[in-house]
């Protein structure tokens, strides 16, 4: 079912029309783009000053003053159990909003916001990794590549239990 | 219809714990038909909006209840037993809106029991010969068994009762007060007035509350910037407009807080009905008297302490108070007294619950604690009786020879004292066998802006709540403070005391930091007193404290975040977390001398002092003068024009030697004191820092030694207290240049009226600082003698804050002088108040400083004589 619903649109397309569309805000991290639904989805903004928590989860890299707010950042990478990328200091950040709480999703680029019909959204592949599939709950394929759903839920959810 | 039925719990909640605590007072006080008349209409309201909702199990009850009231209201004698029955129609009504509130729905069930009770009640109490019951009786009767028939939807003619009954209580007001038969004097009209609900007020929801709470917080600490910055640039056009800015804020913040502000009889609401059940319980019989109901405090401290307070009242009714033929016994009057009272003092809030019962039993607290392994036997005979009764504050603590239904549910007293030490609170007992023990728990009036100490440890900054701090020890290897260890355990030698210390990098497993060496942060949580070793100490900020994120409250070691003034954020650091981790040592008893030595504020005599070495002399200066300490590497250190500087943050930074006598060395650390005033900074090179002292300080001046102010005896030692302005124009020759110009036309004299001799002295060797000749006195008969004896004067410094100074009327008696009309006056106050400031102008006078504020001093001063005054 390789349908051409996959298209790329600017920002201001925010929610999912009465079509069926869903609107992913693209992110790569390590190689790979991840969609996050753009409801979930606040701001982007770039990084500069991270407060280290000491004794905090690995996956929190720290804590950011966004406008006088206090946001907890979380490193996407270390999230996925890829390697934390050395002397990186200008960092793209996807703000977001889960219970109440603001979180920070730290990642290597932003990309557009790309549209699909809920029902090509396809199960995860079985054997992706037992981390990435706990974070995940399907994917969408591109011309070129696959795109990871991120389930932002569960995967804020494994820096609680890591807690 | 949702939102309807949540206002109309919230309401009904509000109005039922007022009627708890009218119902007791009603009963000792049967006459007082204000009483009947509000909790009469607080049922026939609730029965109103009832109907109206549907709620019809609700409805009858709070009909039956209201029927049976209006009887008491017409004249009908109030027995204990139709209280009894009321107060269990509003328990029922309570459980009826609990189920409401967590189910959506009534619960199942049916109340015919105490409906019957009541009408029972009512026949009985049916004042027949009394004829005064008309229209109520009338009403009941043709309504009583109605709404108990009924089912379903509201039929129209339901509807139109609710709309009869709504008028209800203007109709039943208007005519009924053919008050009781025997008129008793009707007293506190003022309580029933509070009670009543008013129409001056509006709801808002708590979270509008917090969030103004939270803006205008930081709108302080902005402020507060701003403040830093205009004094810094010394801009005079920003001056104006920032003080009425800061005083505006201050309006602000006061007036946020006070819609924060709650009296504490609203904890106290269900306390009356709680200890009348309690003495009914118990077979005693026992008063509540309450004090200070309308103290107020913030609403968040006020929701904590709500459950504590609670316990404690009722751990007086079970164990304090005797049963009354034990106090017939011993000649006490059979009723014992419980009394709660609640008053401000000093930021502070203290409440005390006070009972007249038997006291504590200090032997058996001993024996207990003995048996339960708290202390040795040796440890309990040197305690004092007051820190053996602390043992009750222990978990899992009980002397009760039988756990009693009272006391055996609920919280106990370890859960109380941890409740009220987590809000920064402390409790204090006191008792005497036979007399009464009380209970005194001091809490803070709000937890919404707090004064931390910033540190740094492996190049980040955290924050320590300063309520926690006790002192900072500066700690080397080989110095007179070092930290040892004994088995691996690190602990510092202080004041004939071993200090358990702990690495906080070590803590945070934040790398390494050198070994032994930075600030000892002497932390003081409950009776327990440890060192936390850190890098090095940065400055005090008022911050608010934000919530961590749910994923890192389980680190024990940080209690919030916080966004600083640069806008970085900060990790807060957790007393009690720490205390915890360093191991929750038997309870670490401060010895009352060391606890008064340890404490380096508030006492007005003493003034802290840094003491240092210097070509082989002892000499001190005053801390409040001092900006930091530091310690540079030697070879950092550069010469230009055969003067040394070393490069500071940023700039270069003049080092003068503290004498002529000492040479810098090449290598090796060389410790700084550092000076700075606005953008001059200066780096006092001396051989070692070697004390902080807090005491009190008499200075012999002596005018002929450069550098010198003088001397004192310093913790026995002679020691030269340094000219500061001396060595400040060593670094800047300019520094004074301003004022020195024209002292040396015509020494330039500035008044300075001081009552305190301790401020008087501290601010001194400010003004000499500055390059004046300060000529000091202690009152306005001394100022105005000196006024006419002296010309010259360029400047008056006065205190305006303390009436005894006199200095608003030095300022008033100035305004038409013809000598020193003109003569700029500074005034002094302990903290800049908006009150105060309009006092101050009022007089007619225009710049306010306060007294702790050197670098606004020294920038006033520096602004004679051509400052003047921007407003008056």
């Amino acid at each position: 079912m390789i349908t051409q619903s996959q298209e790329t649109r600017s920002l201001a397309a925010t929610k999912a029309d009465g079509s069926g569309e869903i609107a992913y805000v693209a992110m790569k991290v390590g190689g790979q783009i991840f969609g996050l639904p753009i409801n979930d989805v606040h701001e982007v903004f770039s990084v500069t000053r991270i407060t280290p928590v000491p004794l905090a989860p690995p996956m929190v890299t720290g804590l950011i003053n966004l406008r006088g707010r206090v946001v907890t950042a979380i490193c996407l990478r270390t999230l996925l159990g890829l390697d934390e990328t050395p002397g990186r200091q200008d960092r793209m950040a996807v703000g977001l909003e889960s219970g109440g709480e603001l979180f920070a999703l730290l990642v290597d680029s932003v990309g557009d916001v790309m549209r699909f019909h809920a029902s090509t959204l396809e199960p995860c592949p079985v054997h992706i990794g037992g981390v990435w599939r706990s974070v995940s709950h399907g994917v969408h394929r591109l011309e070129t590549g696959i795109l990871v759903i991120l389930d932002l839920k569960r995967a804020l959810g494994t820096m609680q239990r890591a807690a | 219809m949702d939102e309807l039925l949540t206002e109309f719990l919230t309401e009904s909640q509000e109005y039922l714990e007022t009627v708890d605590r009218q119902m007791v007072e009603f009963e000792s006080n049967p006459s007082n038909v204000d009483f009947l008349r509000n909790v009469f209409r607080v049922l026939h309201t609730i029965k109103g909006t009832c109907g109206f909702l549907g709620l019809h199990r609700l409805e009858a009850i709070a009909h039956a209840g209201e029927t049976l009231l209006g009887h008491l209201r017409d004249g009908a004698p109030a027995t204990p037993a139709t209280v009894t029955l009321i107060l269990q129609v509003i328990d029922r009504i309570k459980m009826i809106l609990q189920t409401l509130a967590s189910a959506g729905r009534e619960p199942d069930g049916d109340d015919g029991d105490l409906i019957s009770a009541l009408d029972g009640a009512r026949t009985m109490a049916d004042p027949s010969g009394s004829a005064s019951s008309g229209e109520a009786r009338e009403a009941a009767t043709d309504r009583g068994p109605a709404p108990a028939a009924k089912s379903g939807e509201a039929s129209l003619d339901e509807l139109e009762r609710v709309f009869r009954d709504t008028e209800g209580p203007d109709l039943a007001a208007r005519p009924a007060p053919k008050p009781a038969p025997a008129p008793l004097p009707a007293p506190v009209a003022d309580e029933a007035g509070e009670a009543r609900p008013g129409n001056q007020t509006i709801r808002v929801q708590v979270g509008t509350l917090e969030h103004l709470m939270t803006m205008v917080s930081e709108l302080v600490l902005t402020r507060n910037q701003l403040i830093e910055i205009a004094r810094r640039e010394d801009d005079q056009h920003f001056k104006l407009p920032l003080q009425r800015l800061s005083l505006i804020t201050a309006e602000l913040q006061d007036g946020v807080m006070k819609t924060r502000m709650q009296p504490i009889g609203n904890a106290w609401n269900k306390l009356p009905r709680l200890v009348r059940d309690l003495s009914a319980e118990l077979g005693k019989k026992i008063e509540l008297v309450m004090d200070g109901a309308d103290t107020e405090l913030d609403r968040q401290v006020l929701e904590l302490i709500k459950d504590p307070l609670m316990h404690m009242v009722r751990n007086s009714a079970d164990h304090g108070i005797e049963s009354p033929a034990d106090r017939m016994a011993k000649g006490k009057p059979e009723t014992g007294r419980i009394r709660l009272s609640a008053g401000h003092a000093g930021g502070s809030i203290t409440i005390r619950i006070a009972d007249d019962g038997r006291g504590l039993n200090v032997t058996q607290i001993r024996a207990k604690a003995l048996e339960a392994g708290l202390a040795s036997a040796a440890d309990l005979d040197r305690m004092t009786d007051a820190q053996a009764a602390r043992f009750i504050l222990h978990a899992g603590f009980s002397t009760a020879a039988s756990v009693s239904n009272v006391s055996g549910r609920g919280v106990g007293m370890d859960v109380v004292k941890s409740n009220v030490e987590a809000i920064g609170g402390a409790i204090d007992i006191t008792s005497e066998p036979g007399r009464g023990t009380t209970f005194s728990v001091k809490i803070p009036l709000t937890l919404a802006i707090v004064s931390v100490l910033i540190v740094t440890v492996a190049d980040q900054r955290y924050a320590i709540p300063q309520a926690a701090v006790r002192e900072l020890v500066r700690v080397r290897p080989g110095s007179a403070h070092a930290v040892e260890t004994v088995n691996g355990a690190s602990v510092l030698r202080l004041r004939e005391r071993l200090l358990p210390v702990v690495t906080l990098s070590s803590l945070l497993q934040a790398g390494e930091s050198a070994p032994g060496t930075g600030l000892v942060v002497v932390i003081q949580f409950g009776q327990q007193q440890f060192g936390l070793l850190v890098d090095a100490v940065l400055q005090t900020e008022e911050i608010v404290v934000k919530p961590l994120n749910s994923g890192l409250k389980s680190i024990p070691l940080f209690s919030g975040n916080t966004i600083l003034g640069d806008g970085a954020v900060v990790l807060i650091l957790d007393a009690n977390g720490l205390a915890r981790l360093v191991g929750n040592g038997e309870a670490d008893e401060v010895s009352s001398e060391g606890a008064a030595s340890a404490c380096l504020e508030e006492d007005d005599a003493s003034q802290t002092i840094l003491v240092f070495q210097g070509g082989g002399a002892v000499k001190a200066v005053p801390l409040s003068l001092v900006t930091r300490l530091e310690e540079i590497d030697a070879a950092r250190i550069e010469q230009a024009s055969g003067r040394p500087l070393v490069q500071y943050r940023g700039r270069l930074m003049p080092i003068i030697c503290a004498s002529e006598a000492m040479r810098l060395p090449d290598n090796g650390l060389q410790p700084l004191v550092i000076f700075s005033d606005g953008h001059r900074t200066m780096g006092m090179a001396v051989e070692a820092i070697l004390d902080i002292v807090t005491q009190t300080v008499d200075i012999d001046f002596s005018d002929h030694e450069k550098g010198v102010l003088g001397s004192a005896v310093i913790s026995g030692r002679a020691t030269e207290v340094i000219d500061l302005a001396h060595y400040l124009t060593l670094a800047y020759p300019d520094w004074l240049a301003a004022p020195k110009a024209t002292a040396e036309a015509t020494p330039s004299r500035v008044l300075l009226l001081e009552q305190s001799d301790f401020l008087r002295d501290m601010l001194l060797p400010v003004i000499r600082a500055a390059g004046h000749v300060p000529v000091p006195c202690a009152n306005l008969k001394e100022g105005l003698a000196l006024l006419e004896a002296r010309a010259g004067l360029s400047m008056i410094v006065a205190d305006v804050e303390n009436e005894a100074s006199g200095g608003l009327d030095l300022v008033r008696a100035l305004a038409g002088h013809p000598r020193h009309g003109q003569v700029p006056i500074v005034g002094l106050v302990s903290i800049p108040h908006p009150e105060l400031a309009a006092r101050a102008h009022a007089a007619g006078l225009g710049e306010l400083v306060a007294k702790f504020d050197r670098p606004a001093l020294l920038a006033a001063l520096r602004r004679t004589p051509h400052g003047m005054m921007e407003a008056a």
